[in-house]
């Protein structure tokens, strides 16, 4: 919502802008107070809000699903047990559907992935402006400037984020290949395939871009949607207050299918990453 | 927008949340729901088996009541089919008893008769010789009229 003093534009800006700390150009480490003082710390900063609300929501994820866990009885289960072995079953389906390896890790690495990433997209059905206002006005309690207190809320729409989870995926994809095939095998199915050895650079070029496509459009594709998402009702909150529920109703239900259907992509290509990984035959 | 330490410090929690669910999450509720399977396979089952086991005591009993019936039965007709021959041996004992004690009654009967007969040809022929003696008077010679004597008897 467009208040006196800020224009569209800068309230935008404000929105996209990440809770920065880290270090200035010359030297000590502090939180940013704009975009281009964030710029110039460089790499040597973290994005506060990301890497808090991913593990507050990651946190609260373990830990319902540990006090499930704990109390998972042969009885007849009630309440959110049920909840939580639906999910399981969910999970378990897609895994042995997908993933014809034996490998325990797959199975939990999907479960997290997607019940972290879906919480974390859920994020976007929170009203852009509580969040960022709350930490405005408890950041003036502690003696900020409002205007300089960032707060972005939906982790997802950082691509730290996702790049940081597809990293990961990247490197179990490796770790998995040469484990599973061999160096060799591994080298062999990047340099051999698909014009034989005589056109191994080709095959190398191809097979590489291909290897490299999977994380860079896992964290694209993720981040492309929720970025987009978060845009349309940061857009959504320049009306005038008592029509914007006109525009942004309509979208937050059509996002909640955007949020679970993405969470629900990224977990399902990393069981088939994962499942490709372990292939041994070409 | 800027790519800075957020991404390695994700990529860390990441696998630290991975790490904590394979560890203490997916193992004991998948664990709990296998087990659960299996303890609802295994009523399942044992329904259907104690089902089996039921027709099975029911057939049984049935057999049971129905053979010891049929036992019944024989028992039955065994000890009509004795009782008759046993009747059937005590009469024909008594009746056999009964012509005995008829046939020996009987030659009683005649011998007590020859005997009285005999007894009573005595007298006669002593009465008959009292009598002769009588009418004739004198002493008949024993000797000479035994032969008609004895015929005389004989002829009674």
């Amino acid at each position: 919502m467009a208040t006196g003093e800020l224009t569209s534009s800068a309230y935008i800006k404000h929105h996209l802008q990440n809770l920065t700390y880290g270090k200035f150009p010359d030297g000590h480490w502090g939180f940013a107070e704009n975009a281009i003082e964030a710029k110039e710390m460089g790499f040597m900063a973290f994005h506060v809000d990301t890497l808090g609300f991913s593990f507050v929501l990651g946190v609260l994820f373990l830990f319902l699903f540990a006090k499930a866990a704990k109390r998972a009885s042969i009885d007849a289960p009630s309440g959110f047990q049920n909840f939580v072995e639906s999910i399981i079953d969910f999970i378990d389906d897609n895994v042995r559907g997908s993933f014809k390896g034996q490998n325990p890790m797959v199975a939990p690495l999907a479960l997290t992935t997607f019940i972290w990433i879906f919480l974390m997209n859920t994020m976007d059905l929170v009203p852009v402006d509580w969040l960022p206002v709350l930490a405005q006005k408890i950041g003036g309690l502690f003696g900020a400037d409002p205007h300089h207190v960032y707060l972005k809320v939906v982790p997802t729409t950082d691509p730290n984020m996702t790049f940081g989870m597809s990293i990961g995926i990247f490197l179990l994809i490796l770790f998995y290949s040469v484990k599973e095939k061999g160096i060799g095998g591994f080298v062999g199915e990047l340099t051999l395939h698909p014009f034989g050895k005589w056109m191994l650079p080709a095959n190398l070029f191809l097979e590489g871009v291909n290897l490299l496509a999977k994380p860079v459009s896992l964290a694209l594709r993720l981040f492309g949607n929720m970025y987009a998402g978060e845009m349309i009702f940061i857009l959504c909150a320049l009306l005038p207050f008592w029509i914007q529920w006109s525009l942004s109703l309509p979208w937050a239900i059509f996002h909640i299918l955007i949020v679970t259907l993405q969470a629900f992509i990224f977990m399902t290509l990393v069981i088939v990453y994962m499942d490709m990984a372990h292939q041994k035959e070409h | 927008m800027n790519i800075n330490l957020t991404l390695v410090g994700e990529t860390i929690m990441f696998a630290m949340f991975v790490w904590f669910c394979m560890k203490f999450i997916w193992p004991p509720l998948v664990e709990a729901m296998a087990a659960r399977k299996k303890s609802i396979e295994d009523g399942l089952q044992a329904a259907e088996r104690g089902k089996e086991e039921h027709a099975q005591a029911k057939q049984n009993s049935e057999e049971l009541l129905a053979n010891t019936k049929n036992q019944a039965a024989d028992i039955i007709a065994n000890a009509d089919k004795q009782a008759n021959v046993m009747i059937d041996n005590a009469k024909g004992a008594a009746s056999e008893e009964a012509d005995k004690i008829k046939v020996h009654a009987k030659a009683e009967l005649d011998q007590e008769i020859v005997k009285a007969r005999n007894e009573l040809k005595g007298q006669v022929s002593t009465l008959v010789m009292r009598g002769v003696n009588s009418v004739l008077e004198k002493e008949v010679d024993a000797k000479t009229h035994k032969d008609m004597l004895s015929k005389l008897s004989k002829s009674l």
